[in-house]
């Protein structure tokens, strides 16, 4: 697949030093050594349809660690895009979800209020995860921690605009 | 000493105990901030997950404030935060088409971003600018028998900071023994909380949860110390998940800049101690009282 960074694929040796420092790779059904090589020879389907690219958590661990200076979490930015706007993302699954309604309440609202966000992914996904929480939802309100008010910018329009006039051009290409 | 300060959205809900401790410590040290007149949400991994392009021009309108406002740094207490301004300025200076992008977005607004604006955390400040001798001299109540483990999370020290190592942090260690404290060894002060998936996908991040919390009561640390907003909430709202999955492990969770407060003396309900869902009882001793007097010990040669 062709990405901003995606050249540097090329010097991949697949030493798994990424999939052995990840935290997450024993969730993952690609490990990130995988994932680059199913990249790297244009495995497009298996990448951009697995859960393994949202579970990546941005921690940078294997960017720092690669020994031919991959920048994987960047490579991993890049597939979740690509999976959003080819609207393939398992359309359940709640990290894409949240990514999505974040996005929204951020060009809406200049900002994030988390109680509102996380209501909002628990009713796209799953009520059942919802009500497990309620004691963690209470706790927070007691402490002061979830703001029932909607936390917004003042000029709410200028993030309209210049999203608007990002439309359709990439960023690093 | 001046900053532009950008809480972020976490400082104003979640983290709003660090946004509490932060001011009085910087302001007790003759730290001035200004809160950045009004900033946006800096887009954290989310939005980078959805458009790179939009995601850089969301943190880049925050650089271009602080750059009309005249003010040279911006002080971004939230790891996350501190990384996507970081990485946005990066980008900035990395790739001309990023430039030009941002330039048309900000320009259809009336902003515009030299890329000048420095983006500092409250630790390279205060060990770099403040040093460690002006804090220790602001110091009544050491920590004198406090364990802590220091904890610093993923995003402070990768891949951007320059004021600390990505393997082997130490700024925080520094920090907390010129207030008195023991720092136990914590060979986990870097790995990644699990940061969103403590929600989205339980089974993975409380296991992550649950690993830091064991270890650092394996290290017999009474409390672990974090920088980030998520960190600190991980590691302390999901005690009942970890339990309920792994059995009882108690660690009470606290900002460095909580600790800074008490060993400062500031008045404890200004720090936002009581925000924790497990407290933290642990005080400094009372100070002796001064009626004899004692001796100041030599300097350390520099």
């Amino acid at each position: 697949m062709r990405m901003p960074g995606c050249e540097q694929l090329e010097s991949c040796i697949q030493c798994g030093t990424c999939s052995g420092v990840c935290p997450l790779s024993i969730y993952m059904s690609h490990t990130p050594r995988q994932v680059m090589a199913l990249t790297r020879g244009d495995f497009k389907r298996e990448v951009l349809h697995s859960h393994t690219i949202w579970l990546c958590a941005s921690c940078y661990a294997c960017t720092v660690e690669c020994p031919q200076g991959i920048r994987i979490t960047d490579i991993m930015y890049e597939l979740k895009q690509r999976a959003i706007s080819e609207g393939v993302y398992p359309r359940r699954f709640p990290i894409p979800v949240l990514a999505h309604e974040f996005n929204a309440m951020v060009q809406k609202h200049g900002r994030i209020t988390e109680l509102q966000l996380v209501i909002r992914m628990f009713l796209k996904t799953s009520w059942v995860a919802a009500l497990a929480n309620w004691r963690l939802g209470l706790d927070l309100l007691r402490t002061g921690r979830f703001s029932l008010l909607t936390e917004r910018i003042k000029r709410r329009g200028d993030i309209a605009r210049m999203l608007d006039a990002v439309d359709g051009t990439k960023g690093r290409s | 000493m001046k900053f532009s300060y950008f809480p972020g959205c976490s400082l104003k809900g979640l983290g709003r105990a660090y946004e509490e401790s932060l001011l009085p410590v910087m302001a007790h040290l003759g730290v001035e901030l200004e809160e950045l007149d009004d900033w946006n949400c800096c887009g954290a991994t989310a939005y980078m997950a959805v458009d790179e392009a939009k995601a850089c021009v969301l943190a880049a309108r925050n650089l271009a404030l602080a750059e009309r406002s005249g003010m040279s740094q911006i002080l971004a207490p939230c790891a996350a935060c501190y990384l996507v301004l970081n990485k946005t300025k990066h980008y900035f200076h990395d790739y001309p088409a990023m430039q030009q992008t941002i330039g048309r977005a900000l320009g259809a607004v009336g902003l515009s971003y030299r890329g000048a604006t420095a983006v500092r955390h409250p630790l390279d400040v205060l060990i770099n600018d403040v040093g460690l001798e002006a804090v220790k001299q602001k110091v009544e109540r050491p920590l004198s028998g406090l364990k802590v483990a220091t904890y610093y999370g993923c995003q402070l020290v990768r891949p951007y900071a320059t004021f600390d190592d990505a393997w082997n942090p130490t700024t925080m260690d520094r920090l907390l023994v010129a207030l008195g404290a023991t720092i136990v060894p914590f060979p986990l002060k870097t790995k990644c909380c699990g940061g969103s998936l403590t929600g989205t996908v339980p089974k993975a991040g409380i296991r992550m949860v649950y690993i830091l919390h064991r270890e650092a009561r394996k290290r017999g640390a009474d409390c672990i110390a974090t920088v980030c907003p998520l960190c600190q909430f991980n590691l302390d709202a999901y005690h009942a998940a970890v339990n309920s999955r792994y059995g009882r492990v108690v660690v009470p969770t606290v900002y460095f800049t909580q600790l800074m407060g008490l060993a400062f003396g500031l008045p404890e309900n200004r720090l936002g101690l009581n925000r924790a869902a497990v407290r933290f009882a642990w005080r400094p001793p009372a100070p002796v009282p001064a009626s004899r007097p004692v001796a100041a010990p030599p300097l350390a040669p520099v």
